[in-house]
């Protein structure tokens, strides 16, 4: 793109502006912008720096809090955990360009969160992820999941920051448009958080990372769009990562931020300079001119459309005390990285951009930034919701073999051990993983404090689908038990909303949904959403992804000694149901995997027994009384039995258990109602247990004893754990072809 | 006695080393940055594990032209005690320090999971607190730990007894299905001849304190620190 280039209508709408928006950006700038301005509002005004189709809707989102030190609006919200210690935590997405290109798409987006964590000063020591992909036996599907496997793996492994946990589901629905969410904690001196923000006119703007290339541009309107036939064509607009400097970028960044020198930081992510310089710029009501001609490039050439809209990885922007330079440079040249004073800080609320002497840009920072398109798209019900809500029960064939059911549902891609993908994530380093992947939630201690920060990340898209409402409020509620059941108690989230093209009423049904849900759960749970990201235009030949609003939940352990894990600890241990069943298959893995069926309502969130549930669980393990902990969930009570069962590391352990409520067998074996906790006791605590679940208003009651080789419900199944762990974990390895 | 660490651009673990030697030891720890020559009184240095250079040439290459490597030759043709995890014992095979060579794993991924190793010596400075034929439950995470090298030298490695650590089953069994990694003769760590300069994949430092539930890399630690307290250190 050349500095004269005519801006044309078809040029407008090639960077995804409409024709009413460009007027807009005519009003702005008071005149006919040239080609870097309109490139530079094409990717501040796209969906994904701009949330113009759902910021209507996440302004309902609760999100404050006692604990919030940091809410939406941030690179990451951080809360405080007491003692002067706090954490930043946020999750993203990086669904379209893992799409194109798997490996890359996947590893810049755990750089990319790993960067929104350290810019605010937090030493970031857990990530997770929520991955999904397309059915098993689609063509793509391996090819998809080993290259974001190991691309995650392989950024976070050399950075030296352990992956610790997450999902991975699959499901014919991302055939076309898989999901790759990335989620990073750091921790950090609460007294010590750094914004984005450029204060202080004369105060030196300074580059510090990689160098600029021709990477990645225009990825911000990719990701804002929906695919059509040769999605693979767009590889040039996905970034290459370079976790080693980004490992540099980290030590620098927090070594200069032990000292006083700099004000403000921010990193180069999605839409590169060219957002880093407008967002801080604007949060502190300044102005700024930068040189381009000082940015280090990595190619001989580019134009300032080029250096505007570049995605090369492993930047930042960081505006310096004056007469501080030096410090600044001394650190970065010691890691051996580039430092370059690039501009500096102004009060005229404008950026200039120069380039050769020449003003090459020049836009009023408050209009591009607070008067983005806001749209309140039309909202509709899908006409097919309700058909899809119904389930006759009756037309559910029972089956007459629950042994090989049950074995073929332990089998099932969604349901089989994930080892497969864990064992390539290095989850131990730092010597902080308590609980490691497979548990309900990773628990990591805090060095040199008692305390334990827990973490998980959950959704169950096809309860989504069926009702957008329900299942998202089940996403928040299942997180919240997840972190109870290590013993750690719930205290904010972070989101990625991944949805499809909200141009369509029923996608903004969903989402508007979706976000209702979420705001429901998250007031019920007391946890505030700190911050988060949306992810649009998941559909590719108009079919869309279900919708996907995957939490990312953050719990604290005062003491962490006192945490739970799922596995069976001794024979003769005593085995309890906290809370009840409810008779329902609606939605569930069972009827999925076995039937075929995606059908029904899905349960249905009684949030006073789900508080009760939690609050009972987390009493009883900080009292030292349970030996094990663990939710019931997909695959209902016989799963989550075998899950207790299987992931004990020294050895398998079964156990007899009788269920007494009066349902169909696969019912009663496999439904998945809400509010229901596996855990186990010495005999000598089963009482005690069962009373304090009772004062806390939980349902409790002993429903069988660990031991000995066979699994055995009723006389419903009766399976050997070795015969259960082969099928279990053999799964995942078979679909991956190895 | 005195642990230095040293700091590659891209090490990762030199926190994780630094916190058993001082913490859960109780002995004194130091990071030595790369570009130093000074060994600052170290009795001992620590090679630690992680991605020198991110592994973007062969891992360990670039890490064992760095300046301080000429420091850490001399300190290990002085009799000083240097030990090397994972990309620390690569590096000390790309200085030449051990023989042999680390490849890709068999598998060609990434693995991260607790595996079983067996102490074939504990005539060293590194395994005295072990029993013989001890059977040590040790996680490993590398992508290239596949051990290699000719038939003469892997003889010579077993007449010299230099290899330290085998891959085994929980029971003590040295097979195939027990080899996390195609390592040859299941090599997990090895000794140089003289017997001061040890490499291992696995990571001791990741499983030595009851609450990561396992204490078996604590044995590595307490045989330096008690070798060392014999020497009067």
């Amino acid at each position: 793109m050349m500095a004269d280039t005519t801006i044309t209508p078809k040029l407008v709408e090639e960077h995804g502006i409409t024709e009413e928006e460009y007027r807009h950006i005519e009003s702005v700038m008071g005149r006919t912008p040239n080609i870097t301005e309109l490139g530079i509002f094409s990717v501040m005004w796209s969906e994904h720096c701009s949330y113009k189709s759902s910021r209507v809707y996440l302004k309902n989102f609760p999100t404050t809090g006692s604990r919030v030190l940091q809410g939406p609006g941030e690179n990451a919200g951080i809360i405080d955990i007491g003692d002067g210690i706090a954490v930043a935590f946020k999750m993203e997405s990086h669904n379209h360009p893992s799409f194109i290109e798997p490996y890359q798409g996947a590893a810049t987006g755990v750089g990319g969160i790993l960067r929104d964590i350290f810019t605010m000063g937090a030493r970031p020591i857990a990530n997770m992820n929520s991955l999904r992909f397309g059915d098993p036996t689609h063509p793509r599907t391996r090819y998809l999941a080993k290259g974001v496997v190991a691309g995650i793996g392989g950024y976070g492994n050399t950075m030296g920051i352990p992956t610790v946990g997450g999902e991975v589901a699959f499901d014919p629905c991302y055939n076309g448009n898989i999901l790759v969410n990335a989620f990073t904690l750091g921790v950090m001196d609460s007294s010590r958080i750094y914004l984005g923000k450029a204060s202080g006119v004369g105060n030196p703007v300074i580059y510090v990372g990689s160098k600029t290339g021709r990477d990645g541009i225009h990825g911000a309107t990719m990701a804002s769009d929906v695919f059509g036939e040769g999605g693979e064509e767009r590889r040039p607009t996905v970034q290459v990562g370079d976790p080693f400097t980004e490992k540099l970028l980290l030590e620098a960044c927090l070594e200069l931020m032990a000292t006083d020198a700099i004000v403000g930081i921010q990193d180069m992510g999605a839409a590169g300079f060219t957002c880093s310089t407008f967002e801080m710029a604007d949060r502190a009501g300044s102005g700024m001119v930068v040189d381009l001609d000082k940015v280090p490039k990595r190619e001989e050439g580019m134009t300032p459309y080029e250096i505007m809209l570049s995605e090369s990885q492993e930047r930042m922007l960081i505006v310096a005390r004056q007469g501080r330079e030096d410090d600044v440079r001394r650190i970065f040249e010691k890691w051996d990285l580039d430092v370059a004073v690039v501009g500096q800080v102004t009060d005229d609320g404008r950026v200039r951009v120069m380039s050769e002497g020449r003003v090459v840009a020049d836009i009023p920072v408050a209009p591009i930034v607070h008067e983005a398109p806001l749209y309140e798209r039309p909202v509709a019900e899908p006409s097919w919701q309700r058909e899809a809500q119904k389930l006759d029960i009756e037309s559910v064939e029972i089956p007459a073999d629950m042994n090989e059911t049950f074995l073929k549902l332990m089998e099932s891609p969604n349901l089989a051990c994930k080892s497969w993908v864990w064992e390539q994530y290095d989850h131990m380093v730092m010597t902080n993983t308590v609980v490691t992947p497979g548990a309900d939630a990773a628990v990591l201690r805090l060095k040199g404090t008692d305390k334990g920060i827990a973490v998980t990340t959950d959704c169950n898209s096809r309860y989504c689908y069926l009702d957008p409402y329900a299942g998202a409020a089940l996403a928040v509620a299942e997180a919240a038990r997840n972190l109870s059941c290590v013993g750690a108690t719930p205290l904010a989230i972070t989101d990625c909303l991944n949805f499809g093209n909200p141009e369509k009423p029923e996608i903004m049904w969903q989402f508007r949904q979706a976000v209702a849900g979420i705001s429901e759960a998250c007031r019920q749970f007391d946890t505030p959403v700190t911050g988060g990201n949306v992810s649009l235009y998941n559909e590719t030949k108009s079919e869309a992804i279900y919708p996907t609003p995957t939490i990312g939940m953050v719990g604290l352990l005062d003491d962490v000694n006192k945490h739970a894990t799922p596995w069976w600890k001794d024979e003769g241990d005593v085995i309890l149901l906290l809370g009840a069943s409810e008779p329902d298959l609606g939605g569930s893995e069972y009827l999925y995997a076995i039937h075929k069926r995606v059908a029904g309502r899905p349960p249905q969130v009684d949030f006073d027994r789900e508080k009760a549930v939690q609050n009972a669980v987390r009493t009883c393990i900080r009292r030292g009384l349970l030996r094990s902990a663990h939710d019931v969930s997909e695959g209902g009570i016989a799963v989550a039995l075998a899950e207790c069962s299987l992931t004990r590391p020294s050895g398998m352990l079964a156990a007899t258990v009788t269920l007494t409520d009066d349902v169909r067998p696969d019912v009663l074996l496999f439904g998945e109602c809400g509010a229901r906790i596996i855990v186990s006791t010495t005999p000598a605590d089963a009482q005690a247990v069962i009373e304090i679940a009772r004062e806390l208003g939980a349902p409790a009651r002993e429903i069988g004893r660990v031991g000995g080789r066979m699994l055995a419900v009723n006389n419903l199944i009766s399976v050997a754990v070795a015969e259960l762990h082969q099928r279990w974990s053999s799964a995942m390895p078979k679909l991956m072809g190895e | 006695m005195k642990f230095g660490i040293i700091v590659f651009p891209g090490s990762n673990c030199d926190h994780d080393c630094l916190h058993v030697v001082t913490k859960v030891m109780g002995q004194e720890g130091f990071f030595l940055w790369h570009k130093e020559k000074d060994l600052r009184g170290a009795d001992c240095l620590i090679l630690p594990g992680g991605f020198s250079y991110g592994d973007y040439l062969r891992s360990g290459a670039m890490a064992a032209c760095s300046p301080i490597m000429d420091s850490v030759k001399s300190f290990a043709a002085g009799g000083g005690l240097v030990a090397g995890i994972c990309n620390g014992f690569q590096i000390l095979q790309e200085a030449r320090l051990l023989p042999g060579a680390l490849m890709r794993n068999q598998t060609l991924k990434f693995i991260c999971k607790d595996i079983y190793m067996r102490v074939e010596r504990t005539d060293t400075p590194f395994t005295g607190a072990c029993r013989p034929g001890e059977i040590l439950k040790v996680p490993i995470a590398h992508m290239d730990g596949n051990f290699f090298t000719d038939k003469k030298q892997i003889e010579r490695l077993n007449e010299q007894r230099q290899i330290l650590f085998r891959y085994c089953d929980e029971g003590g069994r040295v097979d195939a299905d027990a080899n996390p990694n195609g390592s040859m003769e299941a090599v997990a760590g090895l000794i140089n001849e003289k017997g001061n300069v040890c490499g291992m994949m696995p990571h001791p430092e990741r499983c030595s304190e009851s609450l990561l539930r396992n204490r078996d890399g604590i044995k590595i630690f307490e045989s330096i620190v008690n070798w060392a307290a014999r020497k009067g250190a």
